[in-house]
């Protein structure tokens, strides 16, 4: 029958829905290069300033300019920050993903669009709202060159007006935007209100989302991981950077240097306390690193999983060597041309026994901008303190999106050196053996190049070499040393950050995840509560290798979801290796591997799919 | 008795800083008796005896190699790192960028610089890093039993017959289009020559390329290699006679005018280049690249001192780093206080 579908335009005649205040997505697609990221972070920001959590992930595609691209800002009152998988609010800018998008979106969604794409033919289930963006554009932009750019800020005028966002929030966002800039930040700003007038005398508002003010983001701030991670080397106190350019981490060492500059430059002499090169490759920022490492420099890289790849055989040098590095992991898909910009956690398993021989390494999970801040402190410790190359697992969404946040405590301890013998020491000892295990934690004392004393040099070798760090290439002394270097990895288990657990009384199941999963995890674990009546636990691993906590939170559940943004389950095969071998079956892995960040429904569907429930 | 007095042992002899020479001596060389290699140690123990350089400031670097193994042959009191093949460059770089007031030289091969190490090896002679590169170059793998390298001559022979068809790299070429500022080539059996390139290489603060002709006695010292004894005794012509007066010895040397070029280091030691024909401005760079090119074309191996530059700004004064060693800088200097955290979060809200 006719009149069994409404139309939108004559929605007005039936009762209106209940409206969803402060719980949105809205999705903007633009085409990559045309300037929507302007647009883009004022809108973030707005909604932030009006004391709504709020977050913002760019999904873009591996080119400079033409191919789509996509901004998702998720509003909610809840706190979740993790990407919704549904999208409520679409802005189709694009006219060749246009389509695509507006067949995706579920019933009640609303679009607004460019008029001549006449999006409004597809579905008769959602709300349109046409904007007519190049007639607006015109009047507010007589540079006919800077349209292209101001285009999009019409949008945010748009959604302010449907959505009510404040006005003078994006008004404020923009100054911040531009700061000195005050004619770019004029021309925006008229743009913004071109779209806010049209909307207010031409569209009507026929959708069921709101934003109303609230007060949950005072005092935080907005920050991505790579900058985050960058001000935690500052403080860490590093002072030789050495990297080669790759997406997703090159925007850490960019930032860092930006800082470095601001805030490391002596104030009396004017010269650096700090070091920075950019390399030819990998192999050379890894070398650099570990050349520093080990004349005593605090030494880090940035790279992504190519790059590791490459750092492979100075990462083992590194581990037999026993040399102190930082490398800041920011994981993507992939090799080679494909999905360098989309995210994943691809590299744990390779990164664990990174190159030949028997090698193990520490890797540090940041989940938070606030931990990428603080676990780069601490890896800086832990590098000098175990002496060894140590990994921080950031990933693209992590990295090079925008996350609201606590402001960064200030390092809490001093900056720790790890076993560094000086002259004075050596004298009063009277001897030193670089690879002697004094402490019985398997980790020895050093000293640096340049020490003046004639019993402080050695030589250093990878594989073969004894206490004393002379060549060696006897039996005895490679079982050893070997040994020795076993027994400094147990040393890390409980020396690396130590999970976090949620305990859930009674329950069976737990989930185990890390880094940037965690986030639609929390969101999962009420979906399964509330939807489901599932209580689960929920430990996230913050640190490998893994200590008793992950062991026993194992031991203490039934059935186990390991969640791992990868296909091969990379962190639960890592988990097998480590636990008993009857406790081997009840691990199970929750998988997310399109290259999207991970969202909280697809947990919960993935986890309800298993325990069978109907 | 114990009243009557012991013949006394003649006074050891020692250098300025009162250090004897078994202070520059490392282990025992496990190369092979006659290679070109060890003649290079003795040389770099008798430079830096010479020179009174104190071990503990010297960082000894290398890859993988015969020639990577060395510096455990010399300075045993100084710090090394035997990194992986290749590589030598970067753990050079990021030693010398730790801590500035060391002294460091690597030691490299043929196969090491310049096949699998070419790209670091190009990029560190566009920076310019105070550091003594040296090539231990004998045309061939020692430790993987005698294939050819990429410094191998066009139409040399390895024993098994086999005729090498490509082209050599000349790496004293390519350092000096590149950026080095100290680039010189030698002959392990040159004892005079090698000992005053090694003493200029000390003391100059940059680059310095030392390419060593260092015939491999087991692999390729055979009738039809280029890099035999006795073909490059043969075929080596010296651009000039070469000797060097460290900046602590006031000699003066006299010679007629236009006979010599004098070249003073940035310690003030001074490089005397006597000619022997060849006429050469070793500060044009365009007169070290023609001298190498002729010199391919008439199959003559020319060493000596080809290109100086003491003008050029090294590479850590070029990022600005600060006098002392980065390495070990003070909490106070390297983590900012806590109203930079709060001016930085202020920023972000």
């Amino acid at each position: 029958m006719a009149t069994t579908r409404v139309a939108p335009q004559e929605a007005e005649i039936l009762p209106p829905p209940p409206t969803v205040v402060n719980d949105l997505s809205i999705q903007v697609a633009t085409v990559n290069g045309s300037g929507s990221q302007t647009a883009n972070t004022v809108l973030l920001r707005s909604i932030f300033q009006m004391g709504i959590p709020v977050s913002g992930k760019n999904l873009f595609p591996s080119n400079i300019a033409g191919l789509p691209t996509w901004f998702t800002i998720r509003a909610s009152k809840y706190g979740y920050i993790g990407r919704k998988k549904e999208i409520d609010f679409l802005v189709a800018m694009n006219p060749e993903t246009a389509e695509e998008d507006v067949r995706e979106l579920r019933p009640g969604a609303a679009v607004v669009y460019d008029e001549r794409l006449n999006l409004n033919r597809l579905r008769t289930d959602l709300t349109f709202y046409p904007v007519p963006f190049d007639q607006l554009v015109a009047p507010v932009c007589p540079d006919a060159k800077l349209r292209k750019l101001v285009r999009n800020m019409i949008y945010d005028g748009v959604l302010a007006k449907l959505l009510g966002i404040e006005m003078e929030e994006i008004q404020k966002a923009l100054d911040k935007q531009f700061r000195k800039k005050a004619k770019a930040a004029a021309l925006n700003w008229n743009a913004a209100k071109a779209g806010y007038e049209f909307a207010e005398k031409n569209l009507r508002k026929s959708d069921r989302f709101a934003l109303q003010r609230m007060d949950a983001t005072r005092g935080k701030i907005i920050i991505d991981g790579n900058a985050a991670a960058a001000l935690g080397a500052m403080f860490a106190g590093v002072t030789v950077v050495t990297w080669y350019p790759i997406t997703p981490s090159s925007t850490l060492c960019e930032t860092l240097i930006e800082y470095l500059k601001r805030y490391r430059i002596d104030p009396e002499t004017k010269k650096a306390t700090f070091a920075v090169v950019q390399a030819e490759d990998e192999l050379a920022a890894i070398g650099m690193v570990l050349g520093a490492g080990w004349a005593g420099a605090r030494s880090m890289t940035a790279t992504s999983g190519p790059g590791i790849s490459l750092m492979a055989e100075f990462t083992g040098f590194g581990y037999y060597a026993e040399i102190p590095a930082v490398i800041f992991d920011v994981q993507r898909v992939g090799p080679s041309t494909g999905l360098p910009t989309r995210t994943a956690q691809g590299d744990i398993l390779s990164i664990a026994y990174l190159s030949h021989g028997d090698t193990q390494h520490p890797m540090l999970f940041p989940c938070s901008v606030e931990e990428c801040f603080t676990m780069a402190i601490e890896a800086f410790d832990l590098a000098e303190e175990l002496q060894t190359p140590v990994f921080v697992m950031s990933d693209l969404d992590l990295g090079m999106n925008n996350w609201m946040s606590d402001p960064f405590p200030y390092p809490p301890k001093p900056i720790s050196r790890g076993k560094v013998l000086s002259r004075e020491d050596i004298e009063r000892l009277g001897h030193f053996e670089r690879y002697r295990d004094v402490d019985g934690d398997g980790v020895g004392y050093r000293t640096l190049p340049g020490t003046d004393h004639a019993a402080a040099g050695y030589f250093t070798r990878g594989s073969g070499h004894n206490e004393k760090a002379q060549y060696s290439e006897r039996p005895d002394d490679y079982v050893n040393n070997m040994q020795r270097l076993a027994r400094k990895f147990a040393t890390a288990r409980n020396r690396v950050p130590a999970p976090v657990i949620q305990e859930a009384e009674g329950a069976e199941i737990g989930l185990i995840a890390y880094g940037s999963s965690h986030w639609a995890v929390v969101e999962a674990l009420d979906q399964l509560r509330d939807e489901y009546d599932i209580a689960a636990s929920y430990l996230r691993v913050r640190g490998f290798p893994f200590n008793d906590d992950v062991r026993n939170f194992i031991r203490r559940h039934r059935r186990i979801y390991v969640v791992d943004q990868n296909r091969d389950g990379q962190m639960a095969q890592l988990l097998r290796v480590d636990v008993d071998a009857e406790e081997v079956p009840k691990l199970h892995s929750v998988l997310h591997f399109s290259g999207l960040p991970i969202d909280a429904r697809s947990v919960t569907d993935s986890i309800v799919s298993q325990e069978g429930v109907k | 008795m114990a009243t009557t007095a012991l013949p006394s042992a003649p006074p050891k002899k020692v250098n300025r800083i009162g250090l004897d020479i078994s202070a520059y001596k490392g282990s025992k060389s496990t190369l092979c008796a006659g290679c070109g290699h060890n003649a290079i140690t003795e040389r770099i123990i008798e430079a830096f005896y010479e020179l009174g350089v104190e071990p503990h400031r010297v960082a000894k670097l290398s890859g993988i190699g015969c020639s990577s193994k060395s510096p455990a042959y010399f300075l045993g009191s100084a710090y090394g790192l035997n990194a992986v093949h290749g590589r030598m460059a970067a753990v050079a770089t990021g030693t010398m960028l730790a801590n500035r007031t060391l002294l460091a030289i690597g030691v490299s091969g043929d196969g090491d610089t310049v096949s699998i190490g070419a790209g670091g090896f190009v990029h560190l002679m566009r920076r310019n890093l105070p550091l003594v590169y040296i090539i231990e170059d004998n045309g061939v793998y020692g430790l993987t039993k005698g294939q050819f390298s990429a410094t191998a001559d066009l139409g040399s022979k390895l024993k098994t017959g086999v005729v090498n068809d490509l082209p050599p790299i000349d790496t004293c070429a390519l350092a000096i289009m590149l950026g080095a500022t100290y680039v010189a080539r030698s002959f392990s059996g040159d004892k005079r020559q090698l000992l005053a390139l090694l003493q200029g290489a000390i003391a100059h603060r940059g680059t310095s390329m030392l390419d060593v002709i260092s015939p491999c006695v087991t692999f390729n010292d055979h009738e039809g290699s280029t890099k035999s004894y006795s073909y490059v005794k043969d075929h080596d012509e010296p651009l000039s006679d070469v000797s060097f007066i460290p900046f602590f010895q006031d000699i003066s040397v006299d010679y007629p005018a236009g006979t010599a070029t004098e070249i003073t280091l940035h310690d003030g030691s001074r490089m005397i280049l006597k000619k022997l024909g060849t006429d050469y401005d070793p500060t044009n760079k365009s007169d070290a690249l023609r001298i190498l090119t002729e010199a391919h074309d008439k199959n003559e191996i020319v060493t000596g001192l080809f290109y100086v530059n003491t003008e050029r700004e090294n590479f850590l004064d070029l990022l600005n780093v600060v006098d002392e060693p980065l390495a070990t800088l003070p909490e106070s200097r390297v983590r900012p206080p806590k109203q930079v955290l709060d001016e930085i979060m202020e920023e972000l809200r």
